[in-house]
Formats: structure tokens, sequence, C-alpha cells
């Protein structure tokens, strides 16, 4: 993981990014800098396009033939949008956590060691003392350590939840892609979630979706707010919280939005 | 609401009543009639010997050979179309993502072969048979009817895979997981209840198909001793059974009928009992 100690390093640039659907443009001239152990948060209105700038960030736009991207965005220096990047080890370097959760048709305990086995693990017992570390890191190990061999599937939808982020920590990702990762889940699971990223960030750099507002204000150190694809403003969360400069982030965040 | 939904809402329910009830008599009429018909013929000697002389007539004997033929006739085209049917469906709906019109148009060619009638398929075996310099037997008979069943089995199990969500492929791949991993670890965990009906559809279309094999399997009243020998199948020997003038011949056929059903019954109890299993994958913990 390494390289905590400088705060303003820029993790993640992305330099006019543009995304077409066909004729339509779904992102426009995108330019955001998204700071390393910190947690970022893109927030907008439904259907501004924030989920397909995530996925542009792990290429999962390569599994939409309609997506044409153009740009550039720069994960440690490196351009992803190139084409020969290693993909399968660019997408390593990523967790995502999706809107709603989907674990892999296995039980409990695969779920963990998949990933693990993927990052190159093979000795059962270290996959085994892993397993229940991810699980743990995930808060889900008590709740799951009597049933890792039933289904994936039998687990409540906030736990499931819970795996996926354990699943994802356990590929040692740098950074955490989550697009809206509470809209599915109830209160309690949601705050587990929330706290869990306040704790990850300390050693990953978080990428957070969001359209609820005070999540974003609740947990974001950075805030970026998207409207019909294009940036509107981005800043610190004192910044766009208190001090917004653009009238639409005002009426944003004052509901007065049309 | 007003009285002319409320009989509307009356009328298509007892349609719907109807027609199901209506399939179920059918099919218990079939299954009822097999069963009784077939029952008073069916004995031991029946199923563990092959017909003696004179058999069609009335003689001595059983069909042991078209049981055995038919079980290696079904289980050989059946293994066969799986090797080949899996890879293609997971290539369809993983590889050729990015490829929707390629990949209708695979399903459009594929629903078309499926329409083929299985005398064609006979007579295509047949003419391959002619050209290659092969006789009737088992292994023209199994190369036919995987021939015949492959459409059939790759679009069931497309029909499954294509039900995988997008989520599910999007987190294989955001885990790093390359192509083949998501579809072989993934994607078949995920459709493996559907891949098992498509692989027991298969099997009853192989075991209960006369028209393809008449000219490729041929025919014979013994057990083959290798793949290059004739073999007997069940559909064909009942309808041998059945042209016999001798009535209680035509009965046996009735019994042969009774060991085709409960064939399928048996292979499809066994291929749900797997299903149900499959998710228990193990772990050393």
């Amino acid at each position: 993981m390494g390289g905590k100690a400088m705060i303003n390093t820029k993790k993640i640039t992305i330099k006019n990014l543009n995304v077409f659907a066909g004729k339509t443009q779904i992102l426009k001239d995108i330019n955001i800098e998204i700071p390393e152990n910190k947690i970022t948060v893109i927030m907008g209105p439904s259907g501004c396009g924030k989920t397909t700038l995530l996925k542009c960030m792990n290429r999962l736009t390569d599994l939409y033939p309609e997506l044409k991207v153009t740009g550039d965005i720069r994960i440690n220096g490196n351009n992803i949008l190139k084409a020969g990047e290693d993909i399968y080890e660019l997408r390593q370097n990523m967790g995502l956590l999706s809107q709603r959760p989907y674990p892999l048709p296995m039980n409990i305990y695969n779920n963990v060691a998949y990933a693990l086995k993927l990052r190159g693990i093979r000795k059962k017992r270290e996959i085994q003392k892993m397993v229940v570390h991810y699980l743990q890191q995930a808060t889900l190990w008590d709740e799951v350590k009597h049933r890792l061999r039933e289904p994936a599937s039998r687990l409540s939808i906030g736990q499931q939840q819970r795996l996926c982020l354990a699943r994802g920590l356990a590929v040692d990702p740098g950074i955490i892609l989550a697009d809206e990762p509470t809209s599915a889940l109830d209160p309690i699971s949601s705050q587990y979630i929330e706290q869990k990223f306040v704790e990850l960030k300390n050693d990953y750099t978080i990428v957070l979706v969001t359209h609820i507002l005070r999540q974003a204000k609740r947990i974001a150190d950075y805030v970026v707010f998207i409207y019909l694809g294009e940036v509107i403003e981005q800043g610190t969360v004192q910044e766009v919280f208190e001090n917004p400069k653009m009238e639409k982030t005002k009426q944003y965040l004052s509901g007065t939005f049309n | 609401m007003k009285p002319g939904r409320k009989i509307e809402e009356k009328i298509f329910r007892g349609l719907m009543i109807f027609s199901t009830y209506f399939i179920l008599a059918i099919l218990a009429i079939i299954i009822y009639t097999i069963f009784h018909k077939g029952m008073k013929s069916l004995t031991w000697a029946m199923l563990t010997q092959i017909p003696k002389g004179g058999y069609y007539y009335g003689k001595e004997g059983g069909i042991l050979n078209a049981i055995l033929g038919s079980l290696y006739l079904a289980i050989g085209a059946t293994c066969l179309a799986f090797l080949i049917g899996l890879p293609v469906a997971l290539y369809m709906n993983v590889f050729l993502v990015r490829h929707k019109k390629v990949v209708a148009f695979i399903r459009f060619l594929l629903d078309l072969v499926w329409g083929i009638p299985s005398i064609v398929y006979g007579a295509f075996g047949f003419s391959m048979m002619i050209f290659f310099g092969l006789q009737t037997s088992l292994l023209a008979g199994i190369l036919t009817v995987t021939m015949f069943i492959i459409p059939i089995m790759i679009r069931s199990m497309d029909e499954i895979l294509r039900t995988v969500p997008t989520g599910l492929m999007e987190a294989s791949y955001s885990l790093g997981s390359n192509k083949s991993e998501t579809a072989f670890r993934i994607f078949t965990r995920q459709a493996s209840s559907g891949i098992i009906t498509a692989i027991l559809l298969s099997f009853g279309r192989a075991i209960g198909d006369a028209a393809s094999v008449l000219f490729t399997a041929g025919y014979t009243d013994n057990l083959p001793n290798s793949l290059l020998e004739p073999v007997a199948t069940l559909p064909l020997s009942i309808f041998f059974q059945l042209s016999s003038p001798v009535p209680a011949v035509q009965d046996r056929a009735y019994a042969s009928a009774l060991v085709l059903t409960v064939i399928i019954l048996v292979v499809s109890l066994f291929s749900r009992g797997l299903g149900k299993r499959y998710h228990n994958t193990k772990i050393n913990f």
C-alpha cells in the first residue's frame, strides 16, 4: 500500500475526459485530481454521468461497445486509457463496490478466497488466515464465522455488501471505487460501510459516488459536483459545502435545484 | 372496478386453469397408457436379455440391446455436445459481449438449425458416412445425434448465461479476473442449474429420437463391442415391436416405452439433485 505520508499527493489525475454514447455526450471535458488517502466524493443528481466516470477509472467501460472514451486518466503516472495497458492488473489495483452487491456464486469463504487466489496466493494456510483478516476488516467476521460454507447469496443484502468490500480489499487494491454503495442498504448497514470508509482512508484512496448530500458531508474530504456530464465545482468539503462558488452548486446544496 | 373488468378477469382465469389442467390431463393419459399397457409385459427377462431368434414374432428375449445401445448413444452424444457447446455458449456471452450483432446472428443461425427435422440430420449423417467410408455404427450414431442436439444444448445454455447480471460480470472483472476466469469460474457457476437443465434437455432429445439414428446407428439384436459396430436404440426397438403383427409383441413395445420414460425420469431426478448440491462447494477450514 505504502505512500501514505504525503498528504497532497494526487493519486488519480483525469484530464480532458470525454465519453460519448453514440451521438450523446455523457461526460464533457472532465478534469479532476483525486488526492491519495482521502475520500473523494463525486456527487450530483441521477443520470449526470457519475457512474460512467467511475467505470472509466477501471475501464469497465470496455464492456460497453456503445461507449467511446477519449482523454487521459493517469494513475500513478500511467495513462490507463492507453491501449496495451494490462487491464487485469489495473483492475486489481482498484476495488469496486457497486450499488447492489453482487456476491460471486460460491460460498462465503470462497468469495474472499477467490480474490486471494487471483492475487496469486496459493498456500491454503495463508488463504485461511487472510480470509479471516479481510472478513474482520469488513466487520463481517463475527456474523459469518459459523456459516462460511453457506452460499453467499443467503446473506442479507447489507452483509453481502460488506462481503463485497472484504472481497474487494482482498485483492490488495490501492484504490476503492464505490458507486452509491449504500443506496440499497438499511441505515445501520449504511453506517457500517461509512464508518469503514473513514477507517480505510488511511491505507486506501477512496472514490465514492453518491447522491446523498448528508453522506457526502459526513465523510468526504474532497468533493466533486457533477451536473449533466460536466464538473461544476470541486474542492475540499469545507469549500464546496460552506462556501460554494457556483450558482448551480448553491442550488443543489439547498435543494432548490431545477 | 367496472363489472366488465371483473368478467374479463374471470374469463382469463378460467382459460388459464383450463389450459393447465388440459395439459396435465394429456400428460396423465400418456403416462397411464404406457404404464398400464407396459407393466403387463414388462418382465425381468425383457430388461436383461437380448432378443432371441423370432423375438419380434412373440418368441423369447428382451430389449437389453436397445436399452444399452440408447444409453451409450445418448450419453456419448450428450458428452460430446456439452464439450463443444459450453465453450460456444460462454464465448457468445463473455468474449463477444462487445459484439452484440455477431451474437444475435449466431443465435439466429442456431435457432434455424434447431428447427431442422432430425431425419435431415440422419440423411446428412448418412451422406457423411459414405464420404468417410464409415458403416452404420455407434460412432456414426453418436456423431449424428451430437450434430442434432448441439443447437439445443448451446441455445438453452445461452438463454441461461444471458440472464447472468452485468453487475456480476463487472464484479468479476473488477477483482482482476480475466475473461476465461470470468467465463469458467463465475458464469458457469452462476448458471449451473440452468446448464444442467440444458444437458438434461439435450439428453432427452438424444435418447428419444428415432429418425437421426435410423440410417446412422443402424439396428442390431446384439450388443455393440466397439464404436464401429451398429447399435440398437429404444425408439427404433419400439417401432419394430409395434410393427409386429403379434399383439403380445406390441404390448412389449409399451414396456419398452416405459423403460425409456423411466430412464428419462431417473436422469432428470438425478441431475436435479446434482444441481442442488453444486452450490455447497468444499472449503478447507
